[in-house]
């Protein structure tokens, strides 16, 4: 019996998964940053006052 | 913000050299299933990703028991965690499954009741984030999340078991399934190996991730007050 060809199902499969997975990790630095930056913009405001 | 503790560094250190072995694994170490051909490789990760899927829906349904016996916040906050990162890896796991399913079933989807379930479950923590954004209090938000995190987490096993239970064309990889199971396979050692190293790895891969995002939520709270602050 020959083996059915079915690559690009499986690299769809892998680059699917790949770009959710670092597509969350790129979320989930980013969301860092951003609240990095509001602290210290906060910080300054604070010792101002 | 602290710097990372070194058993964290470590951890990303693990995590990333886990990941790149299974990706190995799964690609190169296991062999070629004869029948399905290249597409059976995506069941690695889409068995890998659904398990650590469902770990942190469990994770959240307890962390909600202890925040409705402590009352402590710490907990709601180890809750919305757990259930973020899981709907990520979930999503994952579903769609897998569908690019599996379109060669082997000759669709992308079918409502029968592995993938039925396993999308309700996934809607059911959706609509919690969701549902959680519309409270403005945060003892009240944490107490609806506790109990909603309770009651959605009986989906859970419903959604693991549907296989065992029901009639179904999703084949069950370790123990028997239905009769109508379609794309079953027998596990070459090197198969069953690439699996559980998967498991194993995304499992570490959850905790490492779960970590930066409890010190997500702790700089966003330290944020938080700083705007009270300010405010006052």
């Amino acid at each position: 019996m020959d083996t059915p060809n079915t690559m690009s199902y499986m690299l769809a499969g892998y680059i699917i998964f790949s770009v959710t997975f670092f597509g969350y990790l790129v979320y989930l630095w980013l969301r860092w940053k951003l609240l990095l930056s509001d602290e210290e913009d906060l910080q300054k405001f604070e010792t101002k006052e | 913000m602290s710097p990372q503790p070194r058993a964290l560094v470590a951890l990303n250190v693990v995590s990333v050299l886990l990941l790149g072995a299974s990706y190995y694994a799964s690609l190169v170490y296991a062999p070629l299933e004869a029948v399905m051909g290249a597409v059976q490789r995506v069941f690695y990760f889409h068995v890998a990703t659904a398990w650590v899927g469902m770990l942190g829906f469990v994770m959240a349904a307890v962390a909600g028991i202890i925040y409705l016996w402590k009352k402590d916040l710490k907990w709601d906050a180890i809750s919305v965690a757990a259930v973020e990162i899981s709907l990520v890896f979930f999503f994952i796991a579903i769609v897998l499954g569908s690019i599996w399913a379109r060669p082997i079933w000759g669709t992308w989807w079918t409502w029968e009741p592995r993938l039925t379930t396993a999308a309700i479950l996934e809607m059911i923590y959706l609509a919690y984030l969701l549902l959680r954004q519309g409270i403005e209090d945060p003892e009240k938000r944490a107490r609806f999340g506790a109990v909603y995190t309770l009651l959605g987490g009986i989906s859970v096993p419903v959604t693991f078991v549907s296989i065992r239970l029901f009639r179904t064309i999703h084949p069950v990889v370790i123990g028997s399934g239905s009769a109508e199971a379609q794309g079953g396979f027998n596990m070459a050692p090197a198969m069953l190996q690439t699996m559980f190293f998967s498991i194993i790895a995304f499992s570490v891969i959850f905790v490492t991730i779960f970590w930066h995002r409890m010190r997500l939520a702790s700089l966003a709270n330290r944020v938080e007050q700083l705007k009270l602050k300010a405010l006052d």
